[in-house]
């Protein structure tokens, strides 16, 4: 009964979508028509809120990272890890209006995670440098063979080496470089290893490095170290009410098995928060020396700092706007500025959760994308959780068992939302039809 | 609910730790297959304790970050020498497994004894898919002594 229904409910939808009114020709900049589009059976797997339908744009592209659209709908997407030649940046284009990539064309040799478009160039990343490329006016790359390399040298050693990428209005960009590290102890990972003090990691990672967008082979002497005491962002986006770069940083991990003395499996599972911070210029949210403990609502001392779970540090660490479930691994963040989603999603933030590993031995969590409600440019409510299904698990026991691992988000010019999977490669379009 | 029903299933995973090979291929005598079915059940409290939290409740790793075990070829091969050193050393370099790079740094664990070195790799090599032969101490004994 409960299938037929949903079956029911799909056609409906089906229905829907098939009588969007076609955008004249003049508009098509702004507004893509969704006529012809389909979405798919049971929403391509994913659980959405009421009025809300998804299709795969794109199967098996790769470990599909940070994405981008253009105004006429292609996509963007970086690949991470080894990348066939000239395929380390995919544009995905729809030839026939069905909603479905058929043309897939790649530039780039490098593998990478960071990908954004800004001011008529797009902007990708290796694990070590920044490049960009010059878009023409249908937002196609005019010299794939040679972008402008503008930052180098960044520090890349295998654990933390994601480099994300976003721009402010002013022409700065804003590059995370990862804590090639999980707490700066001694010996990484190493039970009973104490916390390095001061932390050297931090003056070349564990941070947000500001450039010029526009300056060619840039490295740490010629940018700022912007904010400091964030172990790793992968997800970050500037915030263009509040004018501020607002990130979400993964928390540590394994305060059990480094600290079984001090932190059960659970206290493990569910106590070092994922935390999205507003940053200003120099600004420290403390890392390692401390971790967000969500059921205190405290910056608690490190247990390789001599914390014990209770005592409070970092009294000049910034606290985070907005506070998450441990190691869900927040790994894009999205504002959302357009008008094709209800009222209530306006300028509030999507955040794309790759799902956790740490904490074993109890379920993993995440492999969904968040939604929190902002006004002016400030978190006003509590997050929920917008797309769910992503594992394709009804739990995971394992991280090797999820199906998609959700990584980038991404606006599309019609106000659909894009979000990546790494997993498996899939693209999917989430599309608001109303109820 | 959902965590009613996570926490059953999570339940069922960890119980089917419990269903142990009884057998690791040929072997001399039923005191043999008792020996490496202790050692398994040694081994299994180490790994819950030193492993489980990188290499998961399935021994499947996490997708480029921590290897996985199970169904890995360096971890049911003959080498057992390469194995008992990545335990004794841990392992801070980017490694290809069957094709997949992982890059996650992994703790030394030099205070752990040879007895317990050769549990839990006995464990490792017999649990979810693997089925290879036991490590012995005397194994890990001259590896360590070798060892830089």
């Amino acid at each position: 009964m409960q299938k037929y229904f949903c079956f029911l409910s799909l056609l409906l939808l089906v229905a829907g979508i098939g009588t969007t009114p076609v955008t004249k020709a003049s508009d098509s900049l702004k507004v893509i028509s969704t006529a012809g589009i389909r979405a798919e059976e049971e929403n391509a797997g994913l659980k959405l809120p009421p009025g809300f339908v998804a299709l795969k744009v794109a199967e098996n592209v790769g470990r599909a990272r940070h994405i981008a659209v253009t105004a006429q709908g292609d996509i963007y997407v970086k690949l991470m890890g080894r990348v066939a030649e000239g395929k380390g940046i995919l544009r995905l284009r729809d030839t026939n209006g069905d909603g479905k990539a058929e043309e897939i064309t790649g530039l780039g040799n490098y593998g990478g995670t960071g990908l954004v478009i800004n001011n008529g160039y797009l902007y990708a990343s290796s694990d070590a440098e920044v490049f960009r490329y010059q878009l023409n006016d249908k937002g196609e790359v005019i010299n794939p063979s040679q972008p402008e390399k503008i930052i180098t040298g960044l520090i890349n050693r295998r654990q933390h080496e994601s480099k994300s990428v976003t721009l402010d209005k002013l022409g700065n960009i804003y590059v995370n470089i990862g804590a090639f590290s999980n707490s700066c102890q001694e010996q990484d990972r190493t039970p009973g290893s104490k916390g390095r003090m001061p932390c050297p990691v931090l003056d070349s990672a564990g941070g947000i490095w500001q450039f010029r967008a526009d300056k060619l082979n840039q490295t740490y002497g010629d940018g700022i170290r912007y904010a400091t005491g964030l172990r790793n962002v992968v997800g970050l986006d500037w915030n263009n009410q509040s004018d501020q770069l607002y990130v979400m940083q993964h928390g540590r991990d394994d305060l059990h098995r480094l600290f079984p003395d001090v932190y059960s499996e659970q206290d493990n599972a569910e106590i070092p928060a994922e935390t999205m911070y507003a940053l200003n210029k120099g600004d420290d949210a403390g890392w390692p020396y401390i971790y967000y403990d969500p059921a205190q609502h405290k910056k608690i001392l490190a247990p390789e700092y001599g914390g014990d779970g209770k005592k409070e540090a970092g009294k000049d660490a910034i606290d985070p706007a907005v506070v998450f479930p441990a190691h869900l691994a927040p790994n894009a963040l999205l504002f959302y500025t357009g008008d094709q989603f209800p009222a209530k999603y306006k300028n509030g933030a999507f955040v794309a959760f790759h799902g956790s590993w740490n904490r074993a031995p109890l379920p993993q969590e995440g492999y969904s994308v968040a939604f929190v409600p902002f006004e002016n440019g400030k978190p006003t409510g509590k997050w929920e959780i917008f797309a769910d299904g992503f594992s394709g698990l009804e739990v995971v026991t394992g991280t090797r068992g999820a199906q998609h691992r959700p990584s980038g988000l991404a606006q599309g010019p019609d106000g659909s939302l894009y979000v990546s999977d790494d997993q498996k490669g899939t693209i999917y379009r989430i599309i608001y039809k109303g109820k | 609910m959902k965590r009613i029903s996570g926490s059953i299933a999570l339940i069922a995973a960890l119980m089917s730790f419990q269903h142990l090979p009884k057998k690791t291929g040929p072997t001399k005598s039923g005191k043999s297959t008792v020996l490496i079915t202790e050692s398994i059940e040694r081994g299994k409290i180490i790994y819950l304790q030193k492993c489980l939290s990188c290499h998961q409740v399935d021994g499947g790793g996490v997708p480029h970050l921590n290897a996985p075990l199970d169904g890995a070829s360096a971890v049911v091969g003959n080498d057992k020498a390469k194995i008992i050193r990545i335990v004794l050393n841990g392992m801070t370099d980017r490694v290809e497994i069957d094709g997949e790079y992982y890059s996650n740094n992994m703790a030394p664990h030099k205070d752990l004894t040879n007895r317990q070195i050769a549990d839990v790799l006995t464990y490792v090599r017999n649990s979810w898919t693997n089925k290879a032969s036991a490590v012995t101490a005397a194994e890990v004994k001259a590896v360590r002594a070798k060892n830089k």
